[in-house]
């Protein structure tokens, strides 16, 4: 440490430092990026980092419990839970990716259209938002599976066209709320074209909310995709999803909790992180929030 | 220049030195609202809610024009039928002779005229872009300069209202109150306009900001000859900055004239009430006028200000009085009064001239 005479330079210090530190400044946020940043390299790293074959069963490893050979145990088929986490998280997170794609991409053009037309076309979009409202997303997504059929692909287009409804929703209040600020008006008493406007002005307002609706909600898709898999038409059987796997265990809970329990933790670990992850950003890069700091 | 409407057209000054141009002309200018009628929950009972009635108003180029009045005194509808934003019920409101709103359907060049100032400057800029593309989206749109000159032009704005060429690169939300408003004035000037119209421009800010912006936008108004409508619940701002004041009361204009004469020796009551209720320096605050200002919904019958006026006469409960010229038709004051006050008469405001309400800012 050095003394200085100038007046300015710890001030100047102090605000670099207050900028820089926003992983010291939120540990929860700091772990949650750790924790979220190691299911994803798992998911993509899954082969060279999973210890077995997810799907190679094993009569002589059958319900072993955590440690030794098979860190977190084997199932009743003797498939190594480890190995079928790791891989399970390539799964949720592929699932969770296109199911908010298919969620967030329908939600802003029917969201935006809902919030910038007027009478009857107002009428009928806003209908059909409240249609899909109406049923829980997992009803919802139970319903579109019924009609699709299993796999991990029908898994994805079932939880995206649930999330359609929450998102739509979402955005029209948006769109709502910006359309109705000076700056839209002050845009018209320019002449500034109403498409121009949309696409200036009110698009990249909107566009961030949304941003945050899809942190939020990417937990929402795991869950969603784990409870069909949990409920028997989610993904098929040997596919190493977490759902499933949890609801493979439950019959064995009493004496090898380790089968439903290990993924259950895995689950839980993820949706947390992905929440707190979700709020940080949220919180960090909003210029209002920002603003009254 | 403000005139009101001579009643009849015959006794219009000719010995006037060439006249300027008229840019905005509101002849008869009525703006009634539809709304549910109070205290009915159920039913479509609509009323008409008259915010503006029988404005008449001249804004010559060139000028300086202070709108003043209470809240609900239909200023801001006002402002919106000047802009074209709000399409007259009844009478016209014209552009060099044309009504507003088919000028404006027209194409860009009288958004290019016409800038407007708003009083939430932070809400009339977009959060998401940076002060150098907000200055930059009025000169890309109006094509006015060419694409390599845009960055040099928005430095040279910025630097006209007083702000570091540094701030280009910084969002709204990382401004003060007095900087935001300097952007909002900055953005403005990029169409170079011909007429600037400011809604509550400086209110809000603290006094020496507002010197500040007072003097940025006397100093502008004289170097780039613009015309300024300036709407405005501070006197000592009216006079500091505009030549001409309209008082408006109820939806109406009820004085007009030059405002160190209509500040010094009002003619209308209410005019008088509003110089007296403006606090000064080392004086009591003087008697606020008496009751509450009425509901457009519910009129008096006769003039609007009669159940509020300390000289009401029976005429007064009878019938409206027009906006008309006092003193002959060589004056340029117009009041909305049978029985104006006479310079003479107001004996008791003979020591206060519109010289003590003028600010001394020095920049």
């Amino acid at each position: 440490m050095t003394m200085t005479d100038d007046p300015i330079a710890p001030q100047r210090r102090a605000r670099k430092q207050a900028r820089r530190s926003m992983f010291i400044r939120r540990p929860f946020f700091t772990v949650s990026l750790i924790v979220a940043v190691g299911f994803v390299a798992c998911a993509v790293f899954a082969p060279l980092i999973a210890p077995y074959d997810p799907v190679q069963q094993s009569i002589t490893a059958m319900m072993a419990p955590p440690g030794g050979a098979h860190l977190l145990g084997t199932d009743s088929y003797g498939q190594d839970i480890l190995s079928r986490i790791i891989y399970g998280a390539r799964y949720a997170l592929l699932i969770a990716f296109f199911a908010i794609l298919i969620g967030a991409t329908g939600g802003l053009i029917l969201g935006t259209a809902a919030g910038l037309t007027t009478g009857w076309v107002e009428w009928v979009l806003l209908r059909v938002i409240d249609s899909i409202l109406a049923l829980p997303s997992l009803i919802l997504a139970i319903a579109v599976i019924a009609i699709l059929g299993q796999g991990v692909d029908k898994v994805a287009i079932a939880v995206g066209i649930s999330m359609i409804g929450p998102f739509a929703r979402t955005v029209r209040s948006d769109v709502l709320q910006v359309s109705s600020q000076l700056f839209v008006e002050a845009a018209g008493l320019m002449s500034i074209t109403r498409l121009t406007v949309i696409w200036r002005h009110i698009l990249p307002n909107i566009v961030f909310p949304l941003g945050v609706q899809i942190t939020v909600r990417v937990s929402e898709a795991i869950l969603v995709s784990s409870s069909l898999s949990f409920l028997g038409i989610g993904v098929t059987p040997p596919t190493p999803d977490w759902g499933l796997m949890i609801a493979e265990g439950r019959g064995f809970v009493s004496f090898a909790p380790w089968m439903s329990g290990m993924p259950g933790i895995a689950l839980a670990l993820l949706l947390i992180a992905l929440a707190i992850v979700g709020d940080g950003i949220r919180e960090e890069f909003d210029p209002k929030m920002r603003g009254h700091q | 220049m403000i005139a009101a409407h001579d009643v009849a057209p015959a006794h219009l000054p000719d010995t006037t030195p060439p006249e300027p141009q008229v840019l905005f002309e509101l002849v008869e200018v009525e703006k009634v609202f539809m709304v549910r009628k109070p205290g009915s929950l159920f039913g479509g009972a609509k009323v008409g809610l008259p915010a503006l009635d029988g404005v008449r108003l001249k804004i010559r180029k060139g000028a300086s024009v202070a709108l003043v009045g209470e809240s609900g005194s239909g200023k801001s509808t006002l402002l919106r039928v000047l802009l074209g934003l709000t399409r007259p019920t009844q009478g016209h409101a014209l552009y060099q002779g044309r009504p507003i709103d088919q000028v404006r359907a027209e194409g860009p060049a009288f958004a290019r005229q016409v800038a407007m100032i708003y009083q939430d400057a932070r809400g009339s800029l977009n959060p998401r872009m940076t002060i150098a593309a907000l200055i930059a989206e009025p000169l890309r749109h109006f094509r006015i300069c060419p694409e390599a000159d845009i960055p040099d032009r928005v430095h040279s704005l910025l630097a006209r209202v007083g702000l570091p060429a540094e701030v280009a690169d910084r969002y709204p939300a990382a401004m003060s109150g007095g900087q935001v408003r300097r952007v909002a004035i900055a953005r403005a000037l990029a169409s170079e306009p011909t007429v600037l119209v400011a809604d509550e421009a400086v209110s809000g800010l603290d006094v020496s900001t507002q010197a500040q912006l007072l003097n940025l936008l006397r100093r502008l108004q004289r170097d780039m000859a613009l015309t300024l409508v300036f709407i405005t619940h501070d006197l000592g701002v009216a006079s500091y900055l505009c030549e001409e004041i309209a008082i408006m009361y109820l939806g109406r204009i009820v004085e007009t004239g030059p405002t160190n004469a209509v500040l010094t020796a009002p003619a209308h009551p209410y005019a008088r009430a509003l110089r007296r209720a403006a606090p000064e320096f080392f004086a009591p605050i003087s008697d606020p006028l008496p009751g509450e200002i009425p509901s457009p919904l519910d009129l008096p019958t006769g003039c609007r200000f009669s159940g509020r006026c300390d000289v009401a006469q029976a005429d007064c409960h009878l019938s409206d009085p027009a906006l008309v010229r006092l003193g002959g038709g060589a004056s340029d004051r117009a009041a909305a009064c049978f029985h104006p006050l006479l310079p003479d008469a107001n004996t008791d405001l003979g020591h206060t001239t519109a010289t003590h309400l003028k600010r001394d800012i020095h920049a």
